[in-house]
């Protein structure tokens, strides 16, 4: 359709002819107006289905204890908070005398009335605040040390003649190729050794080191992409090398430093296999304290869907709110802006 | 200002030496040209005098005092890059402004602003100062790097062909204005091109380039008149100059494949000193058609370009350009009779290429 009237406008031009009809080719047809609608009706039917995990997840996060567990299990209940009152507090069970004599309580806040209607009552706050700033404390500071180590190397990668360069750029990249598990044993035995078991600094090393490696090689392309001129302009008009980096690299890295941020990022908050060996009760993060310490008393699924979505949520907020970088960061600082 | 001196720098890319041996001075307030073709080392010389690039041998000197050992900060020289010279997150007044906030020079920032609107006044950009200069034409662009250069007074400037990315009207205007800015200014400036024209019109003095070795360094006048190589003789003038084999038995020089003799008497050099045979070197425009010159020729290609024409003539199995001012009335396939300025004949070694002095 499009084809025969691409040829009937070329054809009349020539000598004699004038160009009375313009064929635009930002002009979308009705078929491929079509294609666009069923490729998005496919994008999101996949995304859905992908999405399905986590959408159970977050409506178990909602349900009371009986509905979590249902068989068949329910998609239409009542929501509740339980799962989240089961995620920040220890309860006890009570008596039915005691029961009578909290439920003649006033003074009772709205948390401390959910939980006395399912029997219980509130002893205090659980371990999962602090094994979630754990996690948070832990995450930060080693994507802020990986971030800042990895731009300094980077750069002196990108930009000095080091002897046997490659070899260490590729040493570098190989600390990357064991699995966690194969190394957990040894360091765990290490850490034990020097006192980093169970320590926040121990963590914070250990994810910095995993990593460097990354946040080395993803630097390492975005700064090979800025023209040296304009640091050696910087040298001349008077500037120190580090001056010139400061004022004319790092400016110019910033999408760079982003994606490598939010990568490592990502990567700390998440890790389950080292922290679950290499921490017990200080410095314990939420990814292996969801899943074991709420299993107390039978599976409470709704409370470890509580917890993940809670777990969830921080690392979807900086990805969506810094995606445009991920994309270059992907693909290596390949995709010009 | 001050003035530099080079000696002996060597310097080698792996296998390729970009630099070899180059001595030269750029005496104080002159304004030097380093002329060469492409791969030269024009910009290799300029960074090293910078401070950007080590060279392997040989010493730089400013004012009598080595600098060898001088990061590009202590150098105090002012660098026009070939390209990619301005920062592209910043604002044109930000990219003027950049060199004078360097932490050693500790400037008011009240200084700073008059002097970048001075800069800015003299290089006609004050409407583009807040301007990003990613939205920048080629010609605005190289005005910035050139302001960036000037709004400081650097004990040097190094210009690397900074008029070469420019059409051809942009680059006559800038030409006159760096040439009247650097005349004002009595600022050392050590200028990169490989344009001869460029280089005939804006230069103190001229060193010619080539492979990594000074050929010659003069006025642009010893430039052009008395090229001390076949090489730099080809590189200034244009249409470029007739260079023809020749041969003499002492009282007469002959072209080779043609019946053009030229008297040896009234030279400028005695045929004496001149082997049986060299290389004839004689400028187009001296070759001049004359009803009662000595030689006789066919015209074999006319290019009229307005102020002059070029004539090739046609003698036995060589040919020989001449230019005549204006349109000329000849046409091809006319036969022409012509004569020579014998006093400006240029003789060169036929293996080496080096002009035999007079
Ligand atoms: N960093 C480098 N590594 C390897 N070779 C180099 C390097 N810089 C320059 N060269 C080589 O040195 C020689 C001189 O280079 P240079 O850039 O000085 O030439 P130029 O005269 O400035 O040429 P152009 O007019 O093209 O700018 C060239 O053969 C070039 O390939
Ligand atoms: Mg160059």
């Amino acid at each position: 359709m499009a084809s025969t009237r691409v040829e009937h406008a070329f054809s009349r031009v020539g000598p004699g002819f004038a160009v009375v009809e313009s064929v635009r080719v930002d002009q979308i047809t009705p078929r491929a107006r079509l294609g666009i609608t069923a490729r998005l009706i496919l994008s999101i039917i996949i995304a859905f289905v992908m999405l399905i995990p986590v959408l159970w997840m977050a409506m178990t996060a909602f349900k009371a204890r009986p509905d979590a567990t249902a068989s068949p299990p329910k998609v239409i209940f009542v929501p509740s908070l339980d799962g989240f009152i089961g995620l920040f507090t220890n309860r006890t069970q009570l008596s039915a005398a005691a029961l009578a004599e909290q439920q003649q309580r006033t003074d009772l806040n709205f948390w401390e009335r959910q939980t006395l209607a399912r029997g219980m009552r509130i002893l205090g706050p659980s371990k999962f605040v602090s094994q979630l700033s754990n996690s948070l404390i832990i995450a930060i500071s080693s994507t802020i040390l990986a971030v800042t180590l990895g731009l300094l190397s980077a750069y002196a990668f990108s930009r000095y003649d080091i002897p046997g360069k490659r070899d260490w750029l590729f040493f570098i990249l190989s600390t990357r190729m064991l699995p966690a598990v194969v190394v957990t044993i040894p360091i765990f035995l290490m850490y034990r050794a020097v006192g980093l078991y169970d320590t926040h600094v121990g963590m914070i090393l250990l994810y910095t080191v995993f990593n460097l490696s990354f946040s080395v090689w993803l630097l390492k392309g975005f700064i090979d992409e800025i023209p040296i001129e304009y640091e050696e302009a910087a040298l001349v008009d008077g500037y120190s090398r580090l001056q010139a980096f400061r004022k004319i690299v790092l400016p110019q890295c910033v999408t760079g430093i982003a994606a490598t941020a939010v990568f490592c990022l990502i990567f700390a908050w998440n890790e389950y296999a080292f922290a679950l060996m290499l921490t017990s009760e200080k410095a314990r993060t939420a990814p292996p304290a969801i899943p074991a310490n709420l299993g107390i008393g039978g599976i409470e699924w709704h409370v470890i869907a509580a917890g993940s979505m809670l777990f969830l949520i921080p690392v979807v907020i900086v990805t969506f709110a810094l995606r445009q970088y991920l994309l270059r960061g992907v693909t290596f600082g390949a995709i010009r802006q | 200002m001050s003035q530099i001196t080079l000696q002996n720098i060597t310097k080698r890319f792996g296998t390729v030496t970009a630099l070899n041996n180059v001595s030269f001075e750029v005496k104080h307030a002159e304004f030097f040209v380093l002329l060469g073709p492409t791969g030269a080392g024009k910009t290799t010389t300029l960074r090293i005098i910078a401070g950007l690039t080590k060279q392997d041998a040989g010493s730089v000197a400013f004012d009598g005092q080595p600098v060898d050992t001088l990061p590009p900060a202590d150098r105090d020289v002012a660098f026009v890059f070939q390209q990619y010279s301005l920062y592209p997150t910043m604002t044109v007044y930000e990219n003027l402004a950049f060199p004078l906030r360097a932490p050693l020079r500790r400037m008011k920032e009240e200084e700073i602003r008059k002097r970048v609107t001075e800069t800015a006044e003299v290089l006609r950009i004050s409407h583009l100062l807040q301007r990003k200069t990613a939205r920048l034409s080629g010609g605005e662009m190289q005005r910035v790097s050139i302001g960036r250069a000037i709004v400081r007074n650097p004990r040097v400037y190094l210009m690397d062909e900074p008029l070469s990315n420019l059409d051809a009207k942009l680059r006559e205007a800038l030409r006159v204005e760096l040439s009247h800015l650097q005349r004002t200014q009595g600022s050392t400036t050590l200028f990169v091109t490989h344009d001869q024209i460029e280089a005939l019109t804006m230069a103190d003095r001229i060193g010619v380039l080539n492979h990594g070795c000074i050929v010659q360094v003069g006025t642009p006048e010893d430039i052009y008149d008395r090229p001390a190589t076949t090489f730099v003789a080809q590189l200034v003038g244009s249409p470029k100059i007739n260079l023809l084999n020749a041969a003499t038995d002492g009282g007469v020089i002959t072209i080779m494949d043609s019946d053009v003799h030229l008297p040896a008497c009234e030279l400028c050099t005695d045929p004496a000193n001149l082997p049986c045979e060299f290389i004839l070197g004689i400028r187009p425009e001296d070759v001049r058609p004359d009803p009662a010159g000595l030689f006789a020729g066919e015209i074999a290609l006319t290019e009229p370009l307005g102020v002059e024409t070029l004539l090739h003539i046609r003698i036995g199995r060589q040919t020989l350009v001449s230019t005549v001012p204006g349109i000329s009335p000849l046409s091809r396939g006319e036969s022409v009779r012509f004569g020579i300025v014998r006093e400006r004949l240029h003789f060169f070694d036929r293996t080496t290429g080096v002009r035999f002095s007079e």
